[in-house]
């Protein structure tokens, strides 16, 4: 968003949320403690989904037992005994079943729900955060970037919350459950048989090192593709005029290597703890098998207890498998959430002051010793006195960068002072609430910005409220009916980036059109004919100065013909006033006013014929 | 699962591992292998019970429980083989398609740009890619594994009692329809949560890049109640597929612990009957539960299945999208360094049949300079466009030194026409690199001196790092003024025979104009331009003024001619008399 210029090169942006370095860790503290915050209002779900965990789990870990049991009662079948016992056992297994089945349901809908419900919340309230942020802000961010924070990083703290976090929880509960169940039903198998677990341990913690390097290599490199991409496409007009294709395919090609190089050293590392988990869970079970088997036929114990570890263990490594594989999500999903809440701690550099009161209808502007800089030390408006009167128009002229758009910019408290006071009617602009001050005052500026919806709507913009008369009026006040009309679906034509009916020139005018119906006593217009042509800029000038009659007027003037119709004209020149007066006052001074807009004339090429 | 169309994307997609045959071969092997590892063992759990019951030898147990860490080794190593190559051959199907994509998106002509929106291209060639390589890395070979584990545990179940076999097979083929019927289910719920997020994402676009007319007209709380009430839809649809994935994966998960019970209950009857031994009951009961997982994975499979398809079908689009723009195969050369350019009957249009240019012919000696004027949608730019062939006409035709544009290649025909645009795009890379970006090769003497005569070089040596600025996003941010100077720079230092240069809506103040009026002039000397412009000392100049009005030429001739004529152009030219008369312009020059 182009904003007058007048500060690019050199200085250092304060505060901006630089942290693509936040590259993540496995589990981060932080973060899961503020996602902890977000929970206490959905407790009661909360509460559910763990009641219906804990049936699940015990309905895991039930099952072996029982096989084992019935293994049992088998054998004693065999052995002349009866099968009486089978059928209860039989009818347990259901009854187990039956709990699994009533406790996933309960463990998947309600943590769904609270999944879902902090995912809203942290939206929400990252849209609303962002409302709340002063301009200097969106100058230092790209909208990309602020774009990619809310959806990409949102959606990938939806993965930790939809799965990952309760697999991680379930995963390790269950762990330990079936430790002490193992322990319970023959301590010695169960030590040796867990003697396995320490060997995992280690080669996990060796794992997640070199793991966590290639995942921050390979998500590094996706944002290399991802800009490359981006950039071919937007650029790509230039590209073609200037037939650099075959160069940007061979650069294209060379990030997109790396990538794939990234991905395949990650994958290597995925595919890594198969074999690892896999022959641990196999000499696990040999483990049993033998020692376990040894212990049956020593009469030591029965066959039972034998088939329940064989089926543990296996339970046993499947969630350490299901961790490894889910690594690589819940490490992005740390890094998003702490990106997240980098965002959300941002604070917004302008806020209301506690007794700030809604401004009454104004019409007098007066600028005290003010001073100002977007960025600490480049000061770019030095000590400026000036008032605006009622009903006056002052038109802002200097070259650019000289900081005619700063001055417009701090009438509607865009960006605060750093010394002297900006008021409206007397009333400090700080001391009123933002959106009182900025209702007063109608801002028109270079860029003519559209939303999606119809062109009535976008009108209506300015003032909610109003009829489809008073829009069609404001219309006709901004010279926009006509072409409104002539388009095949009037007023209900789509605008905003999507609709790419308007031409800029058109846009132009339906901004004029909302600004004219939100009817504000201060009128602030960056002389907004940048975008249009000749022929439109004359009928845009008409509008302008129907626009600015019995209002307050403060307009940024790059043509003469809105100059010499101003009350009076405020020459800058890098951040100070330097000159002041009508028209032929100026241009009697000889000065920088007469400099500026007599080059217009003599440096044109003479015309060749007469 | 798949309809007709459906499946011949996918055979399409299936051409993109061509390349990786040899090696998805091999993970095919270590797939099986693994599977057969897989079987391996619970049948080596259930001898080891055998032989425990029946008090058999102690290094008999010690035989198997070798066999059991043997067959973990190779089921382990040939998971790895079949998981790495997986997605060695994915990774490598992503490179090309992505490659492919970005040549093409490179290649394809304004008209499809014009239509196109960045955001859904970079969806197509991020989240699409994704999709078709997940299919490549997890799907392929896991349908594939499925279908192999369930057709060999089903066989070993029926090997070992046919009659239990045939009690608790019902249930897994059960399940599998469960988790195929889900993932169906879902399939219009996730469309929905698509478009849902979309409409999120433009609201936030919209509130991000017009956050000033927000905060001018103090509209915040109105746009948050906006967000919030589509961030409600997108919560529901959330719930909904939450309900169908909580009922019926839980039933899933049901149904398969019914075998197990089933087993038990039946097999113990067969045991004490004698149809079966206590080991083989074990292994039954292990391949029942073996069973459950590649069951319930077939739900995830169809799943991504889907996605691939449908994210394929959009990659295909961009892909089979042919340029309308096209190079003949018997292209020559063009050389115009000094070259004239002809229009006959050229007549222009969109899809539409409202036609933007209709029967312009004109012609222009080589080094006069053209100035194109009229009101918007006149039809200025799309003249301008069809000489670099960013479109074709519709009928008539664009000579260059007499040869069609159409005859000669895009390459030689783009290097002898250099186009200054209305909007500089920056790419993100120093200023040194942007003014060289038509010109690989140039040396820094070459760009300084591009740079000089484009009246940039002063700004540029008064930044920190000079040339070596980096600018674009993340970058510093030049003005209009300086970003036009920049693209006249890169333009110059290509040095085109003909020149078109869109200066319809600079965006600079009277102070910046007099330095790119300098720019200009320099840029235009002894080369054909073609620029439209209201700079009156231009148009005073040119050798031939083409007056444009709804696609026609409506009047053409030098200003003199135009003005005697007292038609169109004398009215536009006195409508820009007025601005130019407050700029001081003396109106009497030209009488």
């Amino acid at each position: 968003m182009h904003h007058g210029g007048g500060h690019h090169g050199g200085a250092q942006p304060h505060s901006t949320f630089d942290s693509d370095k936040v590259l993540g860790k496995i589990y981060d503290v932080r973060v899961l403690r503020r996602l902890l915050k977000y929970l206490a209002p959905v407790k009661s779900h909360l509460g559910r989904g763990a009641i219906g965990m804990a049936m699940r789990s015990f309905a895991t870990i039930a099952v072996p037992p029982l096989v084992g049991m019935a293994a049992d009662r088998i054998q004693i079948a065999i052995q002349g005994g009866d099968l009486s016992g089978l059928n209860t056992i039989v009818i347990m297994v259901v009854g187990v079943a039956l709990l699994g089945w009533g406790g996933r349901y309960l463990e998947q809908l309600y943590l769904g729900y609270v999944g879902q419900g902090i995912l809203f919340r942290v939206r929400t309230e990252m849209f609303d955060h962002l409302q709340k942020l002063s301009l200097g802000f969106f100058d230092r961010n790209k909208v990309g970037r602020i774009m990619s924070r809310v959806q990409s990083d949102v959606q990938q703290i939806q993965e930790l919350l939809a799965s990952g976090m309760l697999n991680v929880i379930t995963s390790a509960l269950t762990l330990v459950a079936i430790a002490c169940i193992m322990i319970v039903m023959n301590t010695r198998l169960a030590l040796l048989t867990l003697t396995v677990v320490p060997a995992l341990a280690v080669v996990a913690f060796i794992w997640q090192k070199y793991a966590r390097r290639a995942f921050i290599q390979v998500r590094r490199a996706i944002a290399t593709v991802n800009a490359q991409l981006q950039e071919g496409i937007a650029g790509v007009r230039v590209t073609q005029s200037m037939t650099r294709e075959e160069v940007n395919s061979e650069l294209f090609d060379n990030v997109n290597r790396e990538h794939y190089s990234a991905n395949v050293r990650a994958a290597r590392l995925q595919a890594a703890m198969w074999p690892v988990v896999e022959i641990l869970t196999a000499i696990g079970t040999a483990l049993v098998i033998f020692l376990g088997g040894s212990r049956v036929l020593a009469g030591e114990m029965s066959v039972g207890v034998l088939l329940a570890f064989v089926l543990y263990v296996r339970r046993f490594f499947e969630p350490v498998l299901e961790l490894a594989m889910e690594y690589v999500e819940i490490q992005r999903a740390m890094a998003s959430g702490a990106r997240i809440f980098e965002l959300l701690d941002i604070e917004p550099e302008i806020i209301d002051v506690p007794e700030a009161f809604d401004l009454p209808p104004a019409k007098e502007i007066r600028f005290k010793g003010v001073s100002f800089s977007y960025a600490a030390g480049v000061e770019v408006l030095h000590n400026i006195d000036l008032t605006v009167n009622p009903g006056e128009t002052v038109a802002i002229v200097g070259r650019t960068g000289a900081g005619k758009s700063s001055l417009a910019n701090l009438i509607t408290r865009f960006y605060e002072v750093d010394q002297g006071e900006v008021t409206v009617d007397g009333h400090n602009v700080n001391s009123v609430t933002q959106q009182s001050l900025r209702r007063q005052i109608g801002v028109v500026t270079q860029d003519p910005f559209l939303f999606s919806g119809s062109i009535e709507e976008n009108i209506r913009y300015g003032r909610p409220e109003a009829s489809r008369q008073e829009i069609v009026e404001a219309a006709k006040t901004a010279r926009a009916h006509d072409f409104i009309s002539r388009l095949e679906r009037g007023y209900e034509t789509q605008a905003g980036e999507r609709g790419e009916n308007l031409s800029a020139g058109q846009r132009q005018f339906v901004c004029l059109a909302r600004a004219i119906l939100a009817n504000p006593p201060i009128l602030v217009l960056d002389e907004a004919t940048s975008s249009v042509d000749t022929n439109s800029e004359r009928l845009m000038q008409k509008s302008f100065r129907r626009l600015m009659k019995g209002r307050t007027c403060l307009i940024i003037a790059h043509r003469l013909s809105t100059v010499t119709r101003a009350n009076r004209i405020v020459v800058l020149e890098q951040g100070r006033i330097v000159e002041e007066g009508s028209h032929r006052e100026l241009l009697a001074k000889r000065g920088l006013y007469y400099s500026m807009f007599g080059a217009l004339t003599a440096r044109g090429p003479e015309p060749q014929s007469a | 699962m798949l309809y007709e169309g459906e499946m011949k994307t996918l055979l399409r997609l299936m051409g993109f591992v061509k390349k990786y045959r040899l090696r998805l071969l091999l993970a095919f092997i270590c797939m099986l292998a693994s599977s057969a590892f897989m079987l391996v063992i619970p049948w080596l759990i259930g001898e080891a019970i055998e032989t425990v019951l029946r008090q058999g030898e102690r290094s008999q147990l010690l035989w198997l429980a070798a066999a059991v860490v043997g067959a973990g080794v190779l089921r382990g190593m040939s998971a790895f083989g079949n998981g790495y190559l997986s997605e060695v051959v994915s990774q490598g199907a992503a490179y090309d398609v992505r490659n492919a994509l970005y040549d093409k998106l490179q290649r394809l002509s304004f008209a499809f740009h014009d239509q196109a929106q960045t955001g859904e291209l970079m969806s197509r060639a991020t989240a699409d890619v994704e999709a078709i390589r997940r299919f490549f890395a997890r799907g392929l070979l896991g349908l594939l594994q499925i279908s192999i584990l369930f057709a060999g545990i089903s066989y070993l179940l029926f090997s070992l009692n046919w009659r239990l076999a045939l009690l608790t097979l019902p249930f897994l083929v059960a399940v599998g329809w469960r988790a195929v019927a889900v993932s169906r289910r879902l399939r219009p719920i996730w469309l929905k949560v698509q478009q849902l997020l979309a409409r999120l994402g433009t609201t936030l676009e919209e509130n991000l890049t017009g956050v000033r007319t927000v905060r001018a007209f103090a509209h915040e709380e109105k746009e948050s109640q906006k967000f919030s009430t589509q961030a409600t839809l997108l919560y529901d649809q959330h719930i909904k597929a939450t309900r169908q994935a909580a009922f019926n994966t839980s039933l899933m998960v049901f149904l398969v612990t019914i075998p197990v019970a089933l087993t038990v209950w039946y097999g113990g009857r067969q045991v004490v009957a004698g149809a079966l031994t206590i080991g083989g009951l074990t292994q039954f009961i292990l391949y029942v539960m073996m069973m459950a997982m590649p069951v319930r994975r077939l739900g995830f499979i169809t799943n991504v299945l889907s996605r691939a398809v449908s994210g394929g079908q959009r990659i295909l689009e961009v892909l089979d999208t042919e340029s309308v723009v096209q190079e003949k195969p018997d292209a020559i050369e063009l050389d115009g360094k000094r070259a004239g350019v002809r229009f006959e009957n050229v007549s222009f249009s969109y899809d539409s049949p409202v036609p933007i240019l209709k029967n312009v012919s004109f012609s222009v000696q080589p080094g006069e300079l053209v100035a194109l004027v009229g009101g918007l949608g006149s039809g200025k730019s799309t003249i301008a466009h069809l000489i670099p062939r960013f479109y074709d006409a519709s009928s008539g035709s664009v000579t260059i030194e007499g040869i069609d544009v159409r005859d000669v290649t895009l390459a030689s025909l783009r290097r002898n026409v250099g186009i200054v645009q209305q909007n500089t795009f920056l790419f993100s890379a120093t200023i040194r690199d942007n003014i060289a970006y038509g010109t690989v090769n140039a040396d820094m003497e070459q760009i300084v001196a591009a740079a000089k005569a484009a009246q940039l070089h002063d700004f540029i040596e008064s930044l920190a790092d000079g040339y070596e600025t980096w600018v674009g996003e993340r970058g510093v941010t030049l003005s209009g003024g300086e970003k036009q100077r920049l693209a006249i720079a890169r333009t110059l230092l290509i040095d085109p025979g003909i020149l078109i240069m869109d200066d319809s809506t600079s965006s600079v103040d009277a102070g910046t104009e007099y330095l790119i009026r300098g720019a200009l002039d320099e840029l235009i000397k002894g080369r054909t331009t073609f620029i439209i412009t209201h700079r009156l000392p231009i148009i005073k100049n040119a050798d031939l003024i083409l007056v444009l009005e709804d696609g026609q030429v409506v009047e053409r001739g030098k200003h003199s001619e135009l003005m005697a004529r007292n038609g169109l152009y004398r009215q536009v030219y006195e409508s820009q008399l007025s601005v130019a008369e407050d700029s001081g312009e003396d109106p009497q020059a030209s009488r």
